[in-house]
């Protein structure tokens, strides 16, 4: 007889504070993120895809100084680099820059492997396309872009 | 009221009492989902409309617009019955619930009785569902359903047999004229038992097993019974079950608050009315919420243990006590 008591206090007690457990959830605050609205700032080791480091410094607005290490490196092939030498100049002049995102596999090769350290990864990750071609990237006007 | 031709007095409360049914249970969708959204540190339905609040009526918009599909195998009449049948029985007890002082339907001398006769009825839609879909999971459901209903009927009468023997009526806005203010409300236990804030915790756990809601949903239990009685309903079939459940919980949390809590009394004794009957009630929806999204189910034993081991020998005490103490002060 005593025992049937002390369950129903026991379990009454315990139904009490799973209630106040939850009532103490419902009044802080949400930790959601409400994502097209909110975004994430992502950690400053996130691998996007590559990208040309800008340099306001510099004449072309980047660092590269299309040696051809990061296309010669890269794994999947997907870097194609356009350069020319003008003429009277000394060194070779970046034109084009092609990055074929849909190939890469991310190792990060090709800024390991830049002498200049004129590549980086970018922090995008909100990629979603219709084709292949949007994941066809030119960096060098990406670049171009960054400096207006 | 009093003054109107009885036609419009008939058609008004027609109109009031579907448009209340209806705008109930999109509002307490829209509540339970805010709840659950913010016991789980989520916001909830937010998109369509300011907080989300017009979110049901999409999601009704879109289950008119489903197909009614009969299962090829079921019976087509009990089918297409069990939803109406649950829906009806949500709708005729507001006939008898006083909302204000004048504010009600029919002025019935046992309302009381009628609420229970006619949610009774409500588990004789649930098997009907159960059994005339034809499919196993459902038939499971409808029988736990069933003895779940009864074996909380039980103590949940006895409990009400207790108000009715304080109070001295069975007419609801009598019981709610008594209680004046908040001293005098029902569930103090210097009103007439010393035991009714028990007997409001045993009406109030029954109400929530009478409506099958959680902890006690085993009529519904989704990870054993893929969705219970309402499984091969869809569309606006499984819409009015739905309906019904909601409407449901409003009048076993109305009654609560009637009985109890004073119904449309202020607390302070001052403007009585809707608001405060509303108030109350959706306040007690607010709990029954809470509690659904805190207790995981029980098991089918637990839950007729509970009924049969607690709730009935408790609530047979305190109607004894009860009359004690009614005799003898």
């Amino acid at each position: 007889m005593n025992s049937y008591f002390k369950e129903i206090y026991d379990g009454g007690k315990s139904l009490v504070v799973g209630l106040g457990i939850t009532f103490r959830y419902m009044i802080q605050p949400v930790v959601t993120l409400q994502y097209p609205r909110q975004t994430v700032k992502m950690a400053p080791r996130y691998r996007g895809h590559i990208d040309l480091v800008f340099d306001a410094a510099a004449e072309s607005g980047n660092k590269c100084i299309a040696c051809g290490m990061c296309q010669r490196n890269c794994p999947s092939g997907c870097i194609t680099i356009k350069s020319e030498k003008p003429e009277g100049a000394k060194k070779k002049v970046l034109t084009g820059y092609r990055l074929d995102f849909t190939k890469c596999s991310l190792c990060g090769l090709c800024v390991e492997s830049c002498p200049t350290e004129a590549l980086e990864f970018s922090k995008e990750y909100n990629l979603a396309g219709f084709k292949a071609e949007d994941y066809v990237f030119d960096l060098l006007k990406r670049c171009e872009e960054r400096r207006r | 009221m009093s003054e109107l031709p009885e036609i419009f007095r008939v058609w008004f409360f027609v109109a009031g009492i579907m448009a209340l049914v209806g705008l109930n249970a999109a509002f307490s969708v829209w509540l339970e989902r805010k709840v659950s959204g913010h016991i789980q540190r989520r916001i909830g339905p937010k998109e369509v409309g300011p907080y989300g609040i017009i979110q049901p009526i999409a999601d009704g918009i879109k289950l008119m617009t489903k197909q009614l599909v009969v299962p090829a195998k079921a019976d087509p009449l009990l089918y297409r019955l069990a939803p109406a049948l649950t829906m009806i029985t949500a709708v005729m007890v507001f006939v008898v619930i006083p909302f204000g002082p004048a504010l009600v339907a029919v002025d019935l001398n046992i309302g009381l009785l009628l609420i229970f006769a006619i949610s009774s009825v409500n588990v004789l839609a649930l098997l009907m569902g159960g059994w005339g879909s034809n499919n196993k999971y459902a038939v499971i459901s409808a029988t736990r359903a069933v003895s779940q209903n009864i074996a909380y009927e039980v103590p949940m009468l006895i409990t009400v047999v207790t108000m009715v023997m304080i109070s001295g009526s069975m007419n609801l806005n009598t019981i709610v004229g008594q209680q004046q203010n908040l001293l005098q409300w029902y569930i103090f236990p210097w009103n007439g038992s010393i035991l009714l804030p028990v007997s409001f915790l045993i009406f109030f756990v029954c109400a929530m097993a009478e409506t099958n809601r959680a902890p006690f949903d085993l009529g519904e239990a989704e990870s054993e019974l893929v969705a219970g009685f309402h499984t091969e309903y869809g569309g606006m079939g499984f819409g009015l079950f739905f309906l019904g459940e909601y409407g449901h919980v409003f009048v076993g949390c109305a009654l609560a608050s009637i009985l109890f809590l004073g119904g449309w009394q202020c607390p302070l004794g001052l403007l009585p009315g809707i608001h405060w009957m509303l108030l109350k009630t959706y306040l007690l929806v607010y709990v029954v919420m809470w509690i659904r999204w805190t207790y995981p189910r029980t098991t089918i034993y637990g839950l007729l243990n509970l009924s049969w081991k607690v709730m009935v020998p408790f609530s047979l005490a305190i109607l004894v006590l009860t009359a004690a103490m009614l005799k003898v002060f």
